[in-house]
């Protein structure tokens, strides 16, 4: 039987290598890409405990944040070609319209 | 047997996820995160979540690559290949990254509650049943909710990703 820290180690170094994506990437499509990574690994976490803690809330848990990332694709990828339809860029380091 | 197969997809997945980062070509990280989903979808039946497997692979591979791969074909990704790969100053976020990984490593091996070896066994083998009978009675406002933040997301991204008229 696989222990639990295995899993939990697993899901460290998926969030570890998808925060390393957003922190140093600059590109905007592969820092959404390392988004999803961070999530997933979240995931893995989730079910993880659920399992090996007999709860089915692991489980539902898991359910709700892969609908939430469903819709953050939708809107970020809807913001993405608009961006790029005006501004024609997909470097984050050009897109500081908001810095005050 | 469940140690090697899960120390297989694991190794997989920690690759596939890296090769994501490291890629320059965003059509070759799309690709690599698509197997990468599927070694966490094949975790996920190991985990005994059958249903979530399925819907990672759904989800995740079916519907979000996908349209990553869409967007990808729609918009100019040559510039963004010849961009440098790591720009100069991003030292603070590496050293970041490393203390952020080390204490996580660190909060996990120190502490005994994490070393739980045997699952507590389920109750039956109506997982897919009981996981459903709760998401609908017990979860059923936090599901509606999640579908009226779809329902959102969808027209949000129509009225984001529409030409201006006039």
């Amino acid at each position: 039987m696989v222990p639990l820290w295995w899993y939990i180690v697993l899901g460290v170094v998926l969030f570890v290598i998808g925060a390393a994506g957003v922190l140093l990437r600059r590109n905007i499509l592969v820092v959404l890409m390392s988004l999803e990574l961070l999530l997933n690994s979240v995931n893995i976490n989730f079910i993880a405990f659920g399992r090996y803690h007999a709860d089915f809330r692991g489980q539902i848990f898991a359910i709700f944040v892969i609908a939430i990332t469903a819709a953050e694709v939708a809107v970020a990828l809807g913001i993405l070609v608009a961006l790029v339809r005006n501004k024609s860029t997909l470097k984050v380091d050009d897109v500081t319209v908001m810095k005050g | 047997m469940d140690q090697g197969f899960f120390l297989l997809f694991a190794t997989v997945s920690v690759i596939t996820a890296l090769t994501m980062v490291l890629v320059r070509n965003p059509v070759h990280s799309a690709l690599a995160l698509m197997a990468c989903f599927l070694q966490v979808s094949a975790i996920f039946v190991l985990l005994e979540a059958p249903l979530l497997a399925v819907i990672q692979i759904f989800v995740y591979v079916g519907a979000i690559m996908v349209l990553f791969l869409f967007v990808i074909m729609m918009i100019d990704v040559r510039e963004a290949v010849l961009q440098r790969f790591l720009p100069g100053g991003n030292l603070p976020a590496l050293v970041l990254l490393v203390l952020l990984g080390v204490e996580m490593l660190v909060l996990v091996l120190w502490s005994d509650r994490f070393s739980v070896m045997e699952p507590v066994a389920m109750g039956g083998g109506d997982d897919v049943r009981q996981l459903g009978t709760a998401l609908f009675a017990d979860y059923l406002l936090p599901f509606e909710t999640a579908s009226v933040i779809l329902l959102a997301a969808l027209v949000g991204a129509i009225m984001l990703a529409r030409k201006e008229q006039g």
